[in-house]
């Protein structure tokens, strides 16, 4: 990067420095700790220059934004053209519930729409199901049957707004519902944007919406890549998920490696099946956790755009240049905020949503500062929305694209975070004997994600109990708490309300043609077909995601998770 | 002197486990026997466990909203396979709204953690509480 030259006279420099300069200091007070570490226990040094990068080539490994490999970002305006999506994960109680506070959402000024479910809906369980007792409504929306999907997108025209859906194992029903609800509003299937998460090795690292085994799994989704690519091309038809491996407890690096492990595990199973990579990659879409170290997050998002680049081109092939783009949405970290002293959420929150931006990611979610405690009140998500508003408007940090690019630090740990997050793949490689796709499924088996993430998880609290690791509010100036937050309950009714709708529901509908369309869903899981056609025909028919999933469960059987520490 | 037997239980549809497994951690570190449940257990399988394993402590985690409903569940099928919630302490940890607490402890439930509360806390809670259960217990069989 730099002249030799100069390189060996600043590092004479340093030298004299470190002995002039630096010693007495050192000998007077020293440093307020032994080392410095960030979150994934890489030691941070006092000060960086120019030596600390001069392996590294402008255009070889930054370039600039919106070409290869795209370290600076995926296009070439960013956010000058057109800022990030404002998009807050939310939905709880029945959908008429949900509509509400969506409709309030974009009356503030969010510009996507982001659908959480609640636990019966994210395990493939109707709301009468004995399991769901209790759970109903409680942690997002309720979602039975299409007709919940018909008042929860009320008064929202799909050709207008994209929608996100963390969902899982019942992703593929999730996105047979858009489309049919799109086929009402007739709204033509290839404008339809949005994302559906769909990314089931994460639920078997962290998440743990299980349902079926690990190879049923992949195989509906690449159903869902195959079908999706063809009926709603500007679909994202997965979002390779770290936010979840993070929230377990993984360390930032592990995040990073795990996620792009499992990306390349997704391309090489659709690689399999005969899908033209060049025809999927632009309907990839990756989610990534934004947490407390500032710089640590930046050069993990740099790390990540420019890994998935070069393993997209060089690595499997794909010859369209948008191919090769991480694209990618970003959550502030949910485990980082307190119960303890609430408002300071609202500042843990401004800083790694500073991160996301400076780091260049597509689309933000923002979190409230109750809810270490609760769902977001109307209050609470208005100042997380306000916060990503107060970045694009008046910061002034979206004006200018990757405006880290050169610090000595940033690019330094930009290239130590991507190189430990290589040693990690080619171990994954090494487990699946050559393809990452196998290693992932022996290290889903042997439990070592698991153990993996535990373990960091586990130290990580070690250094909060020891005091070494600071959680302001928590472990240091902590006070006696009186809780004043206003905090969103929800409605005890919604479990009646959403049973008895159901039960109209299948009063109400063709059960003949629910039970053809079950048939067939059956009829291609066996035989190894695409299941999806059969999928939308059962959601059209209001079969519900609890009969749909019931069907795939006999075929496929259920996952148990290992019992692992 | 016997050790202090912990269930640390996952009930219902909640899948967050970081807390249950880190807290089941240090507390084997710090001398109990710990059994997890694992995941996605039901009332009926928690409660079972408990009885079977023959705990001292039974230790609910819950980020789902879902602990009125469950917490409760298990307590009474604790109650119906011939535990005895007088003298097994009942924990409860994760996310329950302050207001909630009261009813919790009314239905049964010894001691209430949220995120934040230092492991330390809990493991003195366990040791005091363990013994101090066990002679209530016995007092009231006796009069």
């Amino acid at each position: 990067m730099f002249d030799e030259k100069k390189l060996k006279e600043i590092k004479e420099k340093r030298q004299e420095w470190e002995k002039s300069c630096l010693e007495p200091f050192m000998k007077k007070g020293g440093e307020r700790q032994e080392k410095f570490e960030n979150l994934s226990w890489i030691e941070i040094k006092n000060v960086y220059d120019p030596n600390d990068i001069a392996h590294l080539d402008y255009i070889k490994d930054l370039n600039y934004p919106g070409e290869y490999p795209f370290t600076r970002g995926v296009y070439p305006t960013m956010y000058r053209g057109r800022l990030w999506t404002m998009r807050q994960f939310s939905g709880f109680g029945t959908a008429e519930d949900t509509n509400a506070r969506w409709k309030l959402l974009l009356k503030e000024g969010q510009t996507g729409l982001s659908t959480a479910f609640d636990f019966p809906t994210l395990m493939g369980l109707d709301s009468d199901d004995p399991l769901s007792d209790g759970e109903v409504g409680k942690v997002g929306v309720a979602v039975d049957t299409l007709k919940d999907f018909e008042i929860l997108f009320d008064g929202i025209p799909l050709d207008k707004v994209s929608t996100s859906f963390t969902i899982n194992p019942p992703a593929g029903i999730i996105l047979a519902m858009y489309v049919a609800i799109g086929d009402m509003q007739g709204v033509p299937r290839e404008q339809l944007r949005g994302t559906i998460q769909n990314d089931m090795l994460k639920e078997f690292h962290a998440q743990n919406t299980l349902v079926l085994p690990p190879e049923p799994s992949i195989k509906i989704i690449v159903d869902i890549f195959e079908w999706g690519i063809e009926v709603v091309p500007k679909f994202n038809l997965i979002s390779i998920s770290g936010y979840h491996i993070r929230e377990a407890g993984s360390t930032a690096v592990q995040e990073l490696a795990f996620t792009i492990a499992d990306g390349m595990a997704y391309v090489e199973a659709a690689i399999e099946r005969g899908i033209d990579i060049d025809k999927l990659a632009p309907q990839l879409s990756f989610f990534f956790n934004s947490h407390n170290n500032f710089f640590e997050e930046i050069a993990k998002f740099r790390a990540a755009r420019r890994m998935w680049a070069k393993i997209m081109r060089d690595e499997y092939g794909a010859k369209n240049p948008r191919s090769w783009w991480l694209k990618f949405h970003t959550q502030t970290a949910g485990c980082s905020l307190t119960a303890q002293q609430p408002l300071n959420n609202i500042v843990r929150t401004t800083i790694q949503a500073m991160a996301a931006v400076l780091g260049g990611t597509q689309s933000l979610h923002t979190n409230s500062f109750d809810e270490a405690w609760a769902l977001p009140s109307e209050e609470a998500v208005r100042v997380a929305l306000r916060t990503q508003q107060i970045i694009a408007f008046e910061s002034g940090i979206p004006d200018t694209i990757d405006p880290l690019a050169g610090s000595y630090y940033v690019e330094w740990l930009t290239d130590k975070m991507e190189k430990l997050a290589w040693d990690y793949i080619e171990r994954i490689r090494k487990m699946g004997e050559g393809s990452v796709l196998r290693g992932v499924l022996q290290g889903i088996e042997t439990g070592f994600f698991i153990k993996e993430i535990s373990n960091a998880a586990a130290e990580f609290q070690r250094e909060v109990e020891e005091g070494k690791r600071i959680i302001v509010g928590v472990n240091k100036y902590t006070i006696e708490e009186k809780l004043k937050i206003p905090i969103l309950k929800v409605d005890p009714e919604v479990q009646r309300r959403q049973i008895e709708r159901l039960k109209k529901v299948k009063a109400e509908r063709d059960n003949d043609a629910v039970k053809d369309a079950l048939d067939w869903i059956r009829n291609a899981a066996e035989n190894n077909e695409n299941i999806m056609p059969a999928v939308l025909e059962a959601v059209k028919a209001y079969a519900s995601v609890g009969e749909i999933m019931g069907v795939l469960k006999e075929v496929y059987g259920t996952y148990k998770k290992p019992i692992i520490i | 002197m016997k050790k202090i037997r912990v269930l640390v239980a996952k009930v219902g549809l909640d899948g967050h486990d970081r807390g249950a497994k880190v807290i089941a951690r240090f507390l084997r570190d710090a001398g109990f026997e710990v059994i997890y449940t694992g995941l996605h257990r039901t009332p009926q399988e928690v409660a079972m466990a408990a009885v079977q394993e023959d705990v001292d402590v039974v230790g609910i985690s819950l980020h789902s909203g879902a602990h009125m409903t469950l917490v409760p569940k298990v307590i009474n099928y604790i109650k119906e396979y011939g535990g005895d919630p007088d003298e097994i302490v009942i924990l409860v940890g994760g996310i329950i709204p302050e207001d909630e607490f009261e009813e919790l402890k009314a239905k049964g439930v010894d001691g209430i953690f949220i995120p934040g509360t230092p492991i330390a806390e809990i493991i003195e809670f366990i040791k005091e509480m363990v013994p101090k259960k066990k002679k209530k217990a016995k007092i009231k069989k006796t009069t």
